[in-house]
């Protein structure tokens, strides 16, 4: 995928302007930034949901030339927040991810698909309880697990891990990386920037819309770049063991 | 998979049903004719000389020139409402969206009525189904239209939308019925009530045909639907062309209304209740959902039938009264439900 000159209007207001972006197959981009720095509406754009300017191509074809199934076999997408408005069961709501291959050659790797996503988020147990009497935690392992089972060579993936505790932060990010080693391609969007740090291959750092570093989290995470766009003082430490950076805010 | 033969169960339970209601609703009147000599009657006219004919006197004459075009129509119109409840729902995200309650069936009247008043026969018996269709499809988008905000449909706002829908089409009525002779008004009225009183075999050959169209979109539509719960946007990213989605649902909605309304006029909460008693069966899929509401309709609306014109001997209670002395009391412990589970109108 590759994003050149990306700008995003919304009501109005600039949200993303001309942003340039790719990312490779077996690779995680992490896109970060304060609140309001257009990470979700870039992704927003990357999936093809908004009007947008400049070029987004997905296998050097326009994404504009996409009909809506054809892309639904490259690329899924986690939203910020899953929701439901009628109670389908865990199971019904994963295997809803297979969608897309209705009718293809692919259709026969459904149940594997299904139950490999759930392994995966740990979800298994809750496959024949209603979505709706999950808690948000569970109800974000679920809506992963139904963009897993999709079996797409890109993912989008909006805060994945933001209502998740440490244990399941990591098994997201993990399972986010075996499908990078499996030859997809990641792009997420992260608050946390030691997750950033610990497992993202390049990161975009956005501010006010605009990208204002890109490239490995080691080496663009510094104290100055991140006082500046966060608007607070940070400390960027090596850890003591690996060395991948950890950011902590002045106190 | 215990589950898909629980809904297989349903479906056949419900198909039991509505030939065992049908056969008895039949039977009933005047003229009482036996299930078994109604199915005898059936038989013998499909050219099986099988089971008894009826023995009253008149009692074929009964049968296939006033009661089965009844039943018939009854059935045509049963499963348009419930699976017209159904699909609306699933185009709506929201569990209350029903074509009397949002306004849909007064908007299909409306087209109904200035149809009759104003006298127009260019398409012949088809005239007010067409008129119905033109005003069921203008009020299902413009409920639409307003009702919704970033991909979903609050209850408040559609439940707001149907008052002031109602409301318009109400007065439109009014003006309609102040516009007109006393047999407008009469038949204005009957509109407002719902009847199958006037059921005939020209009206089934015409509400057939509409509600036959709009049953097969709907289940066509059955997996995108079940899609669009998950919200607009991840239904997109899942593959479906939401704006194509969007508009069929409606086109069918309205085909399905106005095949309920043109020839009996408004009956609610059909379409509310059925879908939703299903669902608390056989879970929210639509592949089950829309054609077992379709099958719960039709046997709820020929029972609801039969009690209206047998319950009080040689007079006839108003169907749509009878429904929405049921439905209405359902639709608030609906509302409250909803609502405690919402944790309030959000």
């Amino acid at each position: 995928m590759k994003a050149t000159g990306v700008s995003v209007s919304l009501g109005g207001r600039t949200v993303v302007s001309s942003v340039d972006l790719h990312a490779s197959p077996g690779e995680i981009v992490a896109l970060v930034g304060p609140n309001g720095a257009g990470k979700s509406t870039l992704l927003a754009a990357l999936a093809g949901d908004l009007p947008f300017a400049g070029e987004i191509s997905l296998r050097d074809k326009p994404l504009r030339s996409y009909r809506p199934v054809v892309l639904a076999r490259q690329r899924a997408v986690l939203p910020q927040k899953a929701a439901l408005s009628f109670p389908f069961t865990v199971g019904e709501v994963v295997r809803m991810g297979r969608a897309p291959w209705a009718g293809q050659p692919e259709a026969a790797d459904d149940e594997d698909a299904v139950v490999e996503a759930m392994r995966l988020t740990e979800t298994t147990g809750f496959a024949a309880r209603p979505f709706p009497a999950l808690s948000g935690g569970e109800q974000a392992r679920v809506a992963l697990a139904r963009v897993l089972a999709q079996r797409t060579p890109l993912l989008l993936l909006d805060e994945p891990t933001a209502a998740l505790d440490l244990r399941h932060q990591e098994l997201v990010l993990s399972a986010a990386r075996d499908r990078a080693a499996a030859g997809a391609a990641v792009v997420v969007v992260l608050h946390d920037l030691g997750l950033a740090a610990a497992y993202a291959d390049r990161a975009y750092v956005l501010a006010g819309g605009e990208v204002r570093r890109e490239g490995p989290p080691a080496s663009i995470f510094t104290a100055e770049l991140l006082s500046s766009v966060y608007q607070h003082e940070v400390e960027v430490l090596p850890h003591p063991r690996t060395g991948t950076p950890l950011v902590v805010p002045r106190r | 998979m215990l589950t898909a033969y629980k809904r297989m169960g349903l479906i056949g339970f419900l198909v039991v049903a509505l030939v065992v209601v049908c056969l008895v609703a039949a039977g009933k009147g005047q003229v009482p004719i036996s299930p078994a000599e109604v199915a005898g009657s059936l038989l013998h006219r499909l050219g099986l000389h099988v089971g008894p004919l009826p023995s009253a006197v008149q009692g074929e004459n009964a049968l296939w020139l006033v009661r089965f075009p009844r039943v018939v129509l009854a059935v045509v119109v049963g499963a348009s409402l419930g699976c017209a409840g159904a699909l609306m729902q699933g185009v709506f995200g929201n569990p209350l969206a029903e074509p009397g309650v949002v306004g849909v069936s007064s908007g299909a009247a409306v087209g109904a009525a200035a149809a009759i008043v104003s006298g127009v026969t260019f398409l012949g018996a088809w005239t007010t189904a067409a008129a119905a269709f033109a005003g069921g499809i203008v009020t299902t988008f413009v409920v639409y239209a307003m009702s919704r905000a970033a991909g979903r449909t609050e209850v408040v706002t559609l439940v707001l939308t149907g008052v002031a829908v109602n409301a318009t089409a109400g007065a439109l009525l009014g003006l309609l019925m102040f516009r007109t002779d006393d047999d407008g008004v009469r038949a204005i009225a009957f509109w407002q009530l719902g009847s199958l009183a006037q059921a005939t075999w020209a009206a089934v050959a015409v509400a057939g045909p509409c509600a036959i169209a709009g049953l097969l979109v709907a289940v066509a539509l059955s997996r995108k639907l079940d899609l669009l719960a998950l919200g607009e946007r991840p239904a997109q990213h899942l593959g479906v062309d939401t704006e194509r989605l969007r508009i069929t649902a409606i086109v069918a909605t309205a085909l399905l209304t106005a095949s309920a309304v043109a020839f009996t006029g408004i009956i609610s909460f059909v379409g509310l209740i059925v879908p939703h008693l299903i669902r608390m069966v056989a879970g929210p899929g639509h592949r089950v959902l829309v054609p077992a509401s379709a099958l719960g309709g039709a046997v709820v609306v020929v029972t609801g039938d039969l009690i209206a014109r047998t319950a009080i001997e040689y007079q006839e209670l108003p169907l749509g009264v009878l429904t929405a002395v049921v439905g209405g009391p359902a639709f608030f412990w609906l509302l409250r439900r909803t609502r405690a589970r919402a944790g309030g109108w959000g």
